[in-house]
Protein backbone atom coordinates (compact mmCIF):
# COMPACT_ATOMS: atom_id res chain seq x y z
CA UNK A 1 0.00 0.00 0.00
CA UNK A 2 1.47 3.38 -0.96
CA UNK A 3 0.91 6.64 0.86
CA UNK A 4 -0.63 8.11 -2.29
CA UNK A 5 -3.51 5.60 -2.34
CA UNK A 6 -3.89 5.09 1.44
CA UNK A 7 -7.18 6.07 3.04
CA UNK A 8 -6.81 8.99 5.46
CA UNK A 9 -6.58 7.76 9.03
CA UNK A 10 -9.57 9.12 11.00
CA UNK A 11 -8.57 11.60 13.68
CA UNK A 12 -8.89 10.40 17.27
CA UNK A 13 -11.56 11.95 19.47
CA UNK A 14 -10.50 15.12 21.25
CA UNK A 15 -10.81 15.35 25.05
CA UNK A 16 -13.53 17.94 24.47
CA UNK A 17 -15.59 15.24 22.74
CA UNK A 18 -15.33 13.04 25.84
CA UNK A 19 -16.28 16.03 27.97
CA UNK A 20 -19.35 16.75 25.82
CA UNK A 21 -20.41 13.07 26.16
CA UNK A 22 -21.05 13.75 29.85
CA UNK A 23 -23.70 16.40 28.99
CA UNK A 24 -22.11 19.14 31.13
CA UNK A 25 -25.21 21.37 31.16
CA UNK A 26 -27.39 18.57 32.57
CA UNK A 27 -24.58 17.80 34.99
CA UNK A 28 -24.70 21.35 36.37
CA UNK A 29 -28.34 20.83 37.42
CA UNK A 30 -27.44 17.42 38.88
CA UNK A 31 -24.59 18.95 40.90
CA UNK A 32 -26.82 21.75 42.14
CA UNK A 33 -29.71 19.51 43.25
CA UNK A 34 -27.31 16.97 44.78
CA UNK A 35 -25.54 19.72 46.70
CA UNK A 36 -28.86 21.15 47.90
CA UNK A 37 -29.97 17.70 49.09
CA UNK A 38 -26.74 17.39 51.04
CA UNK A 39 -26.82 20.91 52.51
CA UNK A 40 -30.49 20.60 53.46
CA UNK A 41 -29.72 17.54 55.59
CA UNK A 42 -29.74 18.28 59.31
CA UNK A 43 -26.21 16.98 59.96
CA UNK A 44 -22.78 18.54 59.39
CA UNK A 45 -20.81 17.00 56.53
CA UNK A 46 -17.04 16.71 56.31
CA UNK A 47 -16.18 19.12 53.46
CA UNK A 48 -13.83 16.65 51.75
CA UNK A 49 -16.31 13.77 51.90
CA UNK A 50 -19.11 16.13 50.85
CA UNK A 51 -17.05 17.20 47.84
CA UNK A 52 -16.36 13.54 47.00
CA UNK A 53 -20.07 12.69 47.22
CA UNK A 54 -21.03 15.52 44.84
CA UNK A 55 -18.16 14.62 42.51
CA UNK A 56 -19.36 10.98 42.43
CA UNK A 57 -22.95 12.08 41.72
CA UNK A 58 -21.69 14.30 38.86
CA UNK A 59 -19.36 11.64 37.42
CA UNK A 60 -22.09 8.99 37.69
CA UNK A 61 -24.47 11.31 35.80
CA UNK A 62 -21.74 11.89 33.20
CA UNK A 63 -21.19 8.14 32.83
CA UNK A 64 -24.88 7.42 32.32
CA UNK A 65 -25.07 10.31 29.80
CA UNK A 66 -22.17 8.77 27.84
CA UNK A 67 -23.93 5.38 27.84
CA UNK A 68 -27.14 7.10 26.71
CA UNK A 69 -25.34 8.72 23.76
CA UNK A 70 -23.59 5.46 22.86
CA UNK A 71 -26.95 3.66 22.69
CA UNK A 72 -28.79 6.48 20.90
CA UNK A 73 -26.14 7.45 18.31
CA UNK A 74 -28.41 6.43 15.40
CA UNK A 75 -31.36 8.42 16.78
CA UNK A 76 -29.17 11.44 17.56
CA UNK A 77 -28.03 11.52 13.93
CA UNK A 78 -31.65 12.09 12.85
CA UNK A 79 -32.24 15.14 15.06
CA UNK A 80 -30.85 18.61 14.34
CA UNK A 81 -30.38 19.31 18.05
CA UNK A 82 -28.15 16.24 18.56
CA UNK A 83 -26.61 15.57 15.14
CA UNK A 84 -23.37 17.37 16.03
CA UNK A 85 -22.67 15.19 19.09
CA UNK A 86 -19.36 13.25 18.89
CA UNK A 87 -20.86 9.87 17.90
CA UNK A 88 -23.39 10.89 15.20
CA UNK A 89 -20.85 13.39 13.81
CA UNK A 90 -18.31 10.55 13.46
CA UNK A 91 -15.68 12.12 15.70
CA UNK A 92 -15.60 9.14 18.07
CA UNK A 93 -15.73 5.34 17.91
CA UNK A 94 -18.87 3.91 19.59
CA UNK A 95 -16.73 1.55 21.69
CA UNK A 96 -14.79 4.48 23.15
CA UNK A 97 -18.03 6.16 24.29
CA UNK A 98 -19.31 2.89 25.80
CA UNK A 99 -16.04 2.20 27.66
CA UNK A 100 -15.86 5.80 28.85
CA UNK A 101 -19.43 5.54 30.20
CA UNK A 102 -18.77 2.22 31.95
CA UNK A 103 -15.51 3.48 33.54
CA UNK A 104 -17.13 6.69 34.83
CA UNK A 105 -20.19 4.82 36.14
CA UNK A 106 -18.27 2.03 37.88
CA UNK A 107 -15.61 4.42 39.21
CA UNK A 108 -18.13 6.83 40.69
CA UNK A 109 -20.02 4.03 42.47
CA UNK A 110 -16.84 2.46 43.87
CA UNK A 111 -15.44 5.76 45.17
CA UNK A 112 -18.84 6.73 46.63
CA UNK A 113 -19.04 3.37 48.44
CA UNK A 114 -15.48 3.39 49.78
CA UNK A 115 -15.28 7.07 50.73
CA UNK A 116 -18.83 8.10 51.62
CA UNK A 117 -21.09 5.10 52.24
CA UNK A 118 -22.52 2.06 50.55
CA UNK A 119 -26.18 3.09 50.83
CA UNK A 120 -25.46 6.24 48.80
CA UNK A 121 -23.37 4.12 46.39
CA UNK A 122 -26.19 1.60 45.87
CA UNK A 123 -28.70 4.38 45.15
CA UNK A 124 -26.17 6.01 42.77
CA UNK A 125 -25.67 2.67 40.97
CA UNK A 126 -29.43 2.24 40.68
CA UNK A 127 -29.85 5.79 39.32
CA UNK A 128 -27.24 5.07 36.60
CA UNK A 129 -28.97 1.78 35.73
CA UNK A 130 -32.34 3.56 35.75
CA UNK A 131 -31.19 6.20 33.25
CA UNK A 132 -28.99 4.07 31.00
CA UNK A 133 -31.15 0.93 30.88
CA UNK A 134 -34.70 1.51 32.14
CA UNK A 135 -35.10 4.94 30.49
CA UNK A 136 -32.74 4.92 27.48
CA UNK A 137 -33.01 1.32 26.30
CA UNK A 138 -36.41 0.23 27.54
CA UNK A 139 -38.88 3.11 27.97
CA UNK A 140 -37.80 5.91 25.64
CA UNK A 141 -38.33 4.06 22.34
CA UNK A 142 -41.50 2.29 23.51
CA UNK A 143 -43.92 4.55 25.36
CA UNK A 144 -45.00 8.20 25.41
CA UNK A 145 -44.85 7.86 29.22
CA UNK A 146 -41.04 7.62 28.87
CA UNK A 147 -40.51 11.04 30.40
CA UNK A 148 -42.85 10.39 33.33
CA UNK A 149 -41.09 7.23 34.49
CA UNK A 150 -37.68 8.29 33.17
CA UNK A 151 -37.95 11.47 35.22
CA UNK A 152 -37.00 9.31 38.18
CA UNK A 153 -33.42 9.23 36.90
CA UNK A 154 -33.04 12.98 37.32
CA UNK A 155 -34.79 12.86 40.69
CA UNK A 156 -32.12 10.78 42.41
CA UNK A 157 -29.29 13.38 42.92
CA UNK A 158 -30.84 15.32 45.86
CA UNK A 159 -31.82 12.00 47.44
CA UNK A 160 -28.25 10.71 47.09
CA UNK A 161 -26.90 14.02 48.45
CA UNK A 162 -29.11 13.71 51.54
CA UNK A 163 -28.24 10.02 52.05
CA UNK A 164 -24.51 10.78 51.62
CA UNK A 165 -24.83 13.27 54.50
CA UNK A 166 -27.05 11.27 56.84
CA UNK A 167 -26.48 7.65 55.79
CA UNK A 168 -30.23 7.11 56.03
CA UNK A 169 -33.41 7.32 53.93
CA UNK A 170 -36.11 9.40 55.62
CA UNK A 171 -39.21 11.28 54.46
CA UNK A 172 -37.35 14.39 53.23
CA UNK A 173 -35.16 12.73 50.56
CA UNK A 174 -38.26 10.97 49.26
CA UNK A 175 -40.02 14.36 49.00
CA UNK A 176 -37.01 15.85 47.19
CA UNK A 177 -37.20 12.91 44.79
CA UNK A 178 -40.94 13.50 44.28
CA UNK A 179 -40.46 17.23 43.54
CA UNK A 180 -38.13 16.53 40.59
CA UNK A 181 -40.13 13.47 39.50
CA UNK A 182 -43.34 15.52 39.09
CA UNK A 183 -41.48 18.57 37.75
CA UNK A 184 -39.92 16.63 34.86
CA UNK A 185 -42.99 15.96 32.64
CA UNK A 186 -44.18 19.60 32.34
CA UNK A 187 -40.55 20.75 31.93
CA UNK A 188 -39.75 18.26 29.19
CA UNK A 189 -43.11 18.29 27.40
CA UNK A 190 -42.92 22.10 27.11
CA UNK A 191 -39.63 21.53 25.25
CA UNK A 192 -41.09 18.65 23.22
CA UNK A 193 -43.97 20.88 22.06
CA UNK A 194 -41.63 23.28 20.27
CA UNK A 195 -39.09 20.70 19.02
CA UNK A 196 -41.72 18.09 18.15
CA UNK A 197 -40.64 17.78 14.50
CA UNK A 198 -37.19 16.62 15.62
CA UNK A 199 -38.58 13.81 17.80
CA UNK A 200 -41.02 12.75 15.09
CA UNK A 201 -38.14 12.52 12.58
CA UNK A 202 -36.25 10.21 14.95
CA UNK A 203 -39.35 8.09 15.64
CA UNK A 204 -39.23 8.73 19.39
CA UNK A 205 -42.75 8.43 20.85
CA UNK A 206 -42.76 11.71 22.75
CA UNK A 207 -46.16 12.71 24.10
CA UNK A 208 -46.86 15.49 21.50
CA UNK A 209 -45.96 13.06 18.68
CA UNK A 210 -48.19 10.22 19.91
CA UNK A 211 -51.05 11.84 21.86
CA UNK A 212 -51.14 15.23 20.12
CA UNK A 213 -50.80 18.76 21.37
CA UNK A 214 -54.16 19.04 23.11
CA UNK A 215 -53.57 16.01 25.31
CA UNK A 216 -49.96 17.04 26.06
CA UNK A 217 -51.04 20.53 27.09
CA UNK A 218 -53.74 19.08 29.37
CA UNK A 219 -51.23 16.71 30.98
CA UNK A 220 -48.74 19.55 31.53
CA UNK A 221 -51.45 21.34 33.50
CA UNK A 222 -52.30 18.19 35.52
CA UNK A 223 -48.65 17.75 36.57
CA UNK A 224 -48.37 21.46 37.38
CA UNK A 225 -51.43 21.16 39.66
CA UNK A 226 -49.85 18.12 41.35
CA UNK A 227 -46.65 20.13 41.87
CA UNK A 228 -48.40 22.41 44.35
CA UNK A 229 -49.04 19.86 47.16
CA UNK A 230 -45.76 18.09 46.46
CA UNK A 231 -43.64 21.26 46.58
CA UNK A 232 -45.52 22.41 49.70
CA UNK A 233 -45.29 19.04 51.47
CA UNK A 234 -41.91 19.69 53.19
CA UNK A 235 -43.44 22.83 54.77
CA UNK A 236 -46.81 21.23 55.62
CA UNK A 237 -45.09 18.23 57.22
CA UNK A 238 -42.80 20.49 59.25
CA UNK A 239 -39.51 19.36 57.69
CA UNK A 240 -38.90 22.82 56.16
CA UNK A 241 -39.60 26.31 57.53
CA UNK A 242 -41.64 29.33 56.44
CA UNK A 243 -38.96 30.67 54.08
CA UNK A 244 -39.16 27.50 52.01
CA UNK A 245 -42.97 27.38 52.34
CA UNK A 246 -43.46 30.96 51.10
CA UNK A 247 -40.96 30.48 48.25
CA UNK A 248 -42.55 27.18 47.18
CA UNK A 249 -46.03 28.71 47.21
CA UNK A 250 -45.03 31.73 45.12
CA UNK A 251 -42.82 29.81 42.68
CA UNK A 252 -45.39 27.05 42.14
CA UNK A 253 -48.21 29.56 41.67
CA UNK A 254 -46.24 31.12 38.77
CA UNK A 255 -45.46 27.62 37.44
CA UNK A 256 -49.18 26.84 37.51
CA UNK A 257 -50.06 30.11 35.78
CA UNK A 258 -47.55 29.53 32.96
CA UNK A 259 -48.78 25.93 32.58
CA UNK A 260 -52.35 27.19 32.36
CA UNK A 261 -51.33 29.50 29.51
CA UNK A 262 -49.74 26.53 27.73
CA UNK A 263 -52.91 24.47 28.33
CA UNK A 264 -55.18 27.07 26.69
CA UNK A 265 -52.72 27.99 23.89
CA UNK A 266 -53.33 26.43 20.47
CA UNK A 267 -49.99 26.84 18.66
CA UNK A 268 -48.52 24.03 16.60
CA UNK A 269 -44.92 22.81 16.43
CA UNK A 270 -42.92 24.87 13.96
CA UNK A 271 -44.94 28.01 14.68
CA UNK A 272 -42.67 30.97 15.12
CA UNK A 273 -44.72 32.01 18.10
CA UNK A 274 -44.56 29.23 20.69
CA UNK A 275 -43.93 31.73 23.45
CA UNK A 276 -46.02 30.12 26.23
CA UNK A 277 -44.18 26.79 25.80
CA UNK A 278 -40.76 28.44 25.61
CA UNK A 279 -41.56 30.60 28.61
CA UNK A 280 -42.70 27.58 30.66
CA UNK A 281 -39.58 25.63 29.70
CA UNK A 282 -37.28 28.51 30.66
CA UNK A 283 -39.15 29.18 33.89
CA UNK A 284 -39.19 25.50 34.88
CA UNK A 285 -35.36 25.45 34.99
CA UNK A 286 -35.33 28.63 37.10
CA UNK A 287 -38.10 27.18 39.30
CA UNK A 288 -36.06 24.16 40.29
CA UNK A 289 -32.92 26.19 40.99
CA UNK A 290 -34.74 28.73 43.16
CA UNK A 291 -36.87 26.13 44.98
CA UNK A 292 -33.84 24.09 46.01
CA UNK A 293 -31.87 27.23 46.87
CA UNK A 294 -34.80 28.28 49.09
CA UNK A 295 -34.66 24.90 50.84
CA UNK A 296 -30.97 25.37 51.66
CA UNK A 297 -31.47 29.01 52.67
CA UNK A 298 -34.33 27.93 54.94
CA UNK A 299 -32.12 25.31 56.59
CA UNK A 300 -29.28 27.78 57.28
CA UNK A 301 -31.29 30.96 58.02
CA UNK A 302 -34.36 29.56 59.78
CA UNK A 303 -32.92 26.24 61.02
CA UNK B 1 -12.14 21.48 16.11
CA UNK B 2 -12.61 24.36 13.74
CA UNK B 3 -12.18 24.45 9.98
CA UNK B 4 -9.30 26.93 10.12
CA UNK B 5 -7.19 24.54 12.19
CA UNK B 6 -8.07 21.63 9.93
CA UNK B 7 -6.92 23.60 6.88
CA UNK B 8 -3.69 24.81 8.43
CA UNK B 9 -2.38 21.52 9.84
CA UNK B 10 -1.66 18.32 7.98
CA UNK B 11 -3.56 15.28 9.36
CA UNK B 12 -0.54 13.69 11.05
CA UNK B 13 0.31 16.92 12.83
CA UNK B 14 -3.32 17.35 13.83
CA UNK B 15 -3.41 13.76 15.12
CA UNK B 16 -0.29 14.36 17.22
CA UNK B 17 -1.79 17.53 18.70
CA UNK B 18 -5.06 15.81 19.63
CA UNK B 19 -3.25 12.88 21.26
CA UNK B 20 -0.91 15.24 23.13
CA UNK B 21 -3.82 17.30 24.48
CA UNK B 22 -5.66 14.09 25.48
CA UNK B 23 -2.57 12.84 27.31
CA UNK B 24 -2.21 16.15 29.14
CA UNK B 25 -5.86 16.01 30.19
CA UNK B 26 -5.53 12.38 31.33
CA UNK B 27 -2.46 13.32 33.34
CA UNK B 28 -4.37 16.13 35.03
CA UNK B 29 -7.27 13.81 35.85
CA UNK B 30 -4.94 11.16 37.32
CA UNK B 31 -3.08 13.78 39.35
CA UNK B 32 -6.44 15.11 40.58
CA UNK B 33 -7.49 11.59 41.60
CA UNK B 34 -4.22 11.06 43.48
CA UNK B 35 -4.78 14.30 45.43
CA UNK B 36 -8.40 13.33 46.04
CA UNK B 37 -7.47 9.90 47.42
CA UNK B 38 -4.93 11.48 49.78
CA UNK B 39 -7.59 13.96 50.94
CA UNK B 40 -10.15 11.15 51.46
CA UNK B 41 -7.64 9.16 53.51
CA UNK B 42 -6.86 12.14 55.73
CA UNK B 43 -10.57 12.99 56.09
CA UNK B 44 -11.31 9.39 57.13
CA UNK B 45 -8.48 9.43 59.68
CA UNK B 46 -9.66 12.64 61.36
Amino acid sequence: MTTATAQPIPLPADWRDFWSLTKPRVMSLVIFTGLCGMLAAPVPVNPVLGFVAILCIAVGAGGSAALNQWWEADLDAKMKRTASRPLPAGRMEPGSARDFGVILSAGSVMVMGLAVGWLAAVILAFSIFYYAVIYTIWLKPRTPQNIVIGGGAGAFPPMIGWIAATGDITLMPVLLFAIIFFWTPPHFWALALFVETDYAAAGIPMMPVVAGHKSTRRQILIYAVLMLPIAMAPFWLGVAGWLYGASALLLTAVFLLLSLRVAVFRGEAGDMDMRPEKRLFGYSVLYLFVLFAALVADRFLIG
Amino acid sequence: MNLMTAEKLDPMEQRKQIIASRNRMLGLVLAGLAVLFFAITIAKLV
